[in-house]
């Protein structure tokens, strides 16, 4: 938690990869111009590092010939674009109001105590962060959380047990 | 889903497509809007504004900017909304043959699909169905022969619930704070980098291609009500079978309730409900009898908004739930005007302190101030207004709950 939050200038900006520079200019030809594109490359980076650094903001900026001031604002109001490390797999967690009523809190109790981790925390092996989302659309299934890309739906102590032991082994 | 989505062959095997072959036989754009005006189609998104009105607000004609946008609004995160997600993952081609339509009308060549990050299974089945609809001639540059060109670029968004808002939306898609922006100019008229932009919502769109390939007496003819057409309504909550279900508008509230949700689950009964999403007001167990239709609705202080459900039943607490509610209005603001970013976190810290049986007759009436204080014409948006729809009619309905959490300094629904 003691990351710098601002990117600082005093950081040397990072050169992009090959990689991520295809895929940035590839959007470019998608909008009429560069500053659209920034939130693109925020995503795209995050995509190759799994999170956005003082010096791939830097390296974005100065791509993209955009103030580092401009996309440091668009980087930290979209919740999605991780300005922190975060673990090998992001558990976005829904506690709004269908999740609420059908006991999301009991269930984020008990990720809690497996997990031993609260709302913005990484497990001290790195393989999961916690994070609350704003309702996942899902609401017939509640509760309901995602962990990377994956919808998890109906969720008890159980089925949370089997969902952290997947990951952990899909990752081994 | 129960099932994958149609693939091109199917969805054209289905009728699908029809309306864009209807157009190369010969329908001009004005065709096409006269007949989405007689459809009365209203938005789906939530404001249920009239569909044909607010694309006849873009400029025509040889001296309107000659690029304009269509945008798709597909960043459902209203609390207690899940029908676009529906479309989008069973029914990509529909959404498309929609966007078709309405860029023809507007005679816009690009359109952005503004789709919720975290919505993966819906960005891959739209990518495959983009790609198909290209392969068909569907889309590209002269679609069927009719000298018109349109191109879809999808963008995945990187959350938060204001981007919902449709000039936040362009700022969002322009690479900036989603901030939302003054009005007027509306984005009608200067939207997305200044052009003509028309932002439609996923489900309005998948109206558009029954109504053209069928007609406007046959899209009439699906409803009772003065409202015409189908709608998705869902119902989440403490109820047998949570789901959503289309069906015609006009519906009395009861038959989605007690019928396709199944009614309560066994020993609770019904509280109360939010008829359309996080931001409508509660209605009550008396409410059941009206019909699904936006003016009914409106009659008695709440709207139809999403028409997705959200149901209280009396072992749950009506403070929590709306203070739920409040703890993810405060989170969402933008932050860009006043009473919206700190008159939120104060309603929200006041029902932190109820839970906590911290509670006041004091705190009760700042909650109250809020109601006006936050109302629309008070912000520069529609957020904070859609926050007082739950905490007004929770404060009318729920009174004694509000008023038992001071006396008995705690809630009693814990046990």
């Amino acid at each position: 938690m003691s990351q710098q939050v601002i990117a600082s200038t005093a950081n040397k900006a990072r050169s992009l990869s090959l990689e991520e520079i295809a895929e940035i200019e590839h959007e470019m030809t998608l909008y009429p111009d560069k500053r659209a594109v920034g939130l693109e490359a925020l995503k795209i980076v995050q995509k190759h590092q799994g999170w956005v650094s003082d010096a791939s903001l830097l390296g974005i900026a100065k791509y993209l010939d955009i103030p580092a001031a401009d996309l440091e604002g668009v980087a930290t109001f979209f919740n999605l674009v991780y300005r922190q490390q975060v673990g090998k797999n992001v558990i976005l967690f829904c506690d709004s109001v269908s999740c609420w009523i059908m006991g999301c809190e009991g269930i984020k109790g008990y990720i809690k105590e497996q997990l031993a981790i609260d709302y913005g925390e990484t497990t001290k092996d790195g393989d999961f962060t916690l994070i609350p989302v704003p309702c996942l659309g899902d609401c017939d299934r509640a509760p309901v959380m995602m962990v990377g890309p994956d919808l998890h739906r109906n969720l008890t102590p159980e089925k949370i047990d089997s969902i952290i032991k997947d990951y952990k082994n899909k990752q081994d | 889903m129960s099932r994958p989505p149609l693939d091109i062959t199917a969805y054209e095997a289905n009728d699908g497509y029809q309306s864009v072959h209807a157009i190369a036989k010969g329908l001009s754009p004005e065709d096409v809007l006269e007949l989405v005006k007689g459809s009365g189609l209203k938005g789906r998104g939530g404001a249920g504004f009239p569909t044909g009105l607010k694309w006849s607000f873009v400029p025509r004609g040889d001296n309107s900017p000659k690029q304009k946008y269509l945008v798709v609004n597909a960043d459902e995160m209203e609390p207690g909304t899940f029908k676009d997600r529906l479309l989008m993952e069973g029914d990509p081609h529909l959404m498309l043959e929609g966007m078709i339509i309405a860029a023809y009308t507007i005679q816009a060549s690009k359109a952005y699909i503004f789709l919720r990050g975290e919505y993966t299974v819906s960005e891959q089945a739209l990518r495959k169905a983009i790609k198909e609809a290209y392969e068909r001639g569907y889309l590209g540059k002269n679609i069927l022969g009719t000298g018109f060109d349109f191109d879809i670029i999808m963008h995945t968004s990187a959350g938060r619930y204001i981007c919902g808002e449709e000039t936040a939306l362009l700022n969002a898609l322009e690479g900036k704070r989603a901030n939302p922006r003054a009005k007027p100019p509306f984005p009608q008229v200067s939207g997305l980098w200044g052009k003509p932009t028309i932002v439609n919502n996923v489900e309005t769109l998948c109206n558009l291609p029954g109504i053209l390939t069928y007609g406007v007496d046959w899209y009439h003819g699906l409803t009772k009500g003065n409202d015409h057409g189908t709608k998705l309504f869902g119902v989440s909550g403490k109820v047998k079978t949570p789901g959503c279900w289309e069906l015609p508008l006009g519906l009395p509230i009861r038959e989605l309730l007690e019928g396709y949700a199944g009614g309560m689950q066994d020993g609770l009964e019904l509280r109360g409900f939010l008829p359309g999403g996080g931001s409508t007001d509660f209605m009550l167990p008396e409410h059941l009898d009206i019909v699904l239709d936006y003016d009914e609705i409106a009659k008695v202080g709440s709207r139809l908004a999403t028409g997705t459900m959200i149901v209280l039943d009396d072992k749950t607490c009506p403070v929590g739930m709306v203070g739920n509610l409040m703890k993810f209005f405060a989170h969402e603001s933008c932050g860009f005007c006043t009473p919206c970013r700190d008159g939120l976190p104060w309603v929200d810290q006041i029902f932190r302190d109820f839970e906590n049986g911290e509670g006041s007759e004091k705190d009760l009436q700042i909650l109250h101030d809020h109601v006006t204080y936050l109302g629309p014409g008070r912000t520069f948006c529609a957020l904070a207004p859609g926050a007082t729809a739950p905490l007004g009619s929770g404060l009318k309905y729920f009174k004694e709950d509000f008023e038992k959490h001071i006396t008995q300094k705690r809630c009693s629904y814990k046990h």
